[in-house]
């Protein structure tokens, strides 16, 4: 049985974990709260290039010379993993559940014979894959200390892909994400990026049988069109994912509050119990003291 | 009488209102879209949006290139970034223009399409030294 003074700072440290962790869940809650908001900003951009790439992808028929981006090398032997996680820990499983599927993926295509390069986006995916797949990472990127992403950000992981896929270094690029589905569930999602996945199927725009032109010509268009698509999909997984990492902290937190809640009522349930205990005891020994006489 | 005109930019949609006539700047000339008209995709240079109503200019904004679909009813255009065109400093431009112009003696003249880049960004940087104050 430990001392009541033991139970008393146990009781008073658990406390203040509880401070702490309840204070970072509300933080949390209201990034999160902000970076929903930035997610729900960039979705008209990115639903109307979608459209427009649809209605470039139609009227383009000669594929041959289509640019890299969309058609890939014609090979499927380096593929580029992008693992977007956060900087912080704390997250719960997080940040792990991206490492984990990455390291799967990247063993996956190993043992098929590909070879693999990583190019880690955020902190922790870093460290993770550090441990075991040093050798295949080629560049990182991490947003420490930043508030928010912003485009520019994307815009700086898009050409840097580019540039590896105009060099012929890599042929498949697949970014590794946490989509957000709601506060309390991110999914894990593969998704490739090059070659470009087809526009998804959406309204399109009814122009009355008249056909768009092009200004300069079709392939001008698409080769500025898709290195900007690119870097939209990659700063939409950069949101999701922020959006997501506050989801899974607040989450995370929210548990951690209430473990600490169950924690000091046990122990203080004990400390009562030591006390009761303690006070019986000596009764006793006055009473059996005063027979005794 | 209208064409309903939306700026967008990736970050956010920065304008979305009905005006009589826009004026947007094409890459290979200006392109002035009354309701009506053909359906197009262009890819837009550094310079402004002019929106009319009746004949009179209400609003002018600057932006950094990007796209724009045309429709008979719609006039959309996805910015790589746009500012109100007295938000423009000339200082910022020639500072554009001379990391542009290095980046231009630095580009890789044998690939047209890094040259055209770079040749585009240039033409930025004189337009914001132009329209900029």
């Amino acid at each position: 049985m430990p001392s009541l003074k033991a139970l008393r700072t146990r009781i008073n440290s658990v406390k203040s974990t509880q401070k702490i962790t309840s204070a970072m869940k509300m933080v949390a809650a209201s990034k999160l709260r902000r970076a929903q908001q930035q997610a729900e900003a960039a979705r008209p951009y990115a639903e109307r290039m979608e459209r427009m790439l649809r209605a470039l992808a139609a009227s383009v028929t000669d594929s041959s010379t289509a640019p890299k981006l969309l058609i890939g090398t014609g090979q499927d032997k380096v593929h580029l993993l992008i693992p977007v996680t956060a900087d912080r820990g704390l997250a719960g499983a997080f940040n792990t559940n991206v490492g984990r599927a990455t390291r799967n993926l990247a063993r996956r295509l190993e043992s098929e014979g590909k070879t693999v390069k990583i190019f880690a986006v955020g902190r922790k995916g870093r460290d993770y894959l550090k441990r075991e797949l040093a050798s295949r990472i080629v560049g990182d990127v991490s947003y420490a200390g930043r508030k928010r992403v912003d485009f520019p950000d994307a815009q700086d992981i898009a050409t840097r892909v580019t540039a590896m896929l105009a060099a012929d270094e890599i042929d498949v690029a697949t970014i590794v994400y946490n989509r957000f589905k709601s506060v309390i569930a991110q999914i894990v999602t593969e998704q490739q990026i090059i070659p470009a996945p087809p526009p998804p199927e959406g309204e399109s725009v009814d122009l009355g049988g008249a056909t768009y032109e092009f200004e300069p010509d079709e392939e001008t268009i698409l080769a500025k069109l898709l290195p900007q698509a690119l870097a939209i999909q990659l700063y939409r997984s950069l949101l999701e994912s922020a959006a997501g990492e506050h989801g899974a902290r607040m989450t995370a937190m929210d548990n951690a509050t209430r473990n600490a809640g169950d924690m000091i009522k046990r122990l203080s349930q004990n400390y009562n119990r030591a006390r009761q205990a303690n006070i019986t005891k000596e009764l006793i020994e006055i009473i059996s003291g005063a027979e005794a006489v | 009488m209208a064409v309903s005109l939306e700026i967008v930019s990736p970050e956010k949609l920065l304008l979305s209102r009905p005006v009589d006539m826009v004026v947007i700047p094409g890459s290979e000339g200006d392109i002035g879209v009354l309701e009506g008209h053909t359906p197009m995709i262009v890819t837009l240079r550094g310079g402004t949006i002019d929106l009319y109503e009746g004949d009179k200019i209400v609003e002018q904004l600057f932006v950094h290139g990007g796209f724009a679909e045309v429709t008979p009813e719609r006039c959309t255009v996805l910015a790589n970034k746009a500012v109100p065109l007295n938000e423009v400093k000339k200082a910022e431009g020639e500072k554009l223009l001379g990391e542009a112009e290095a980046g231009y003696e630095a580009a890789d003249k044998t690939n047209t399409a890094i040259e055209d880049e770079a040749l585009d960004l240039i033409q930025l940087a004189r337009s914001m030294i132009d329209l900029g104050h």
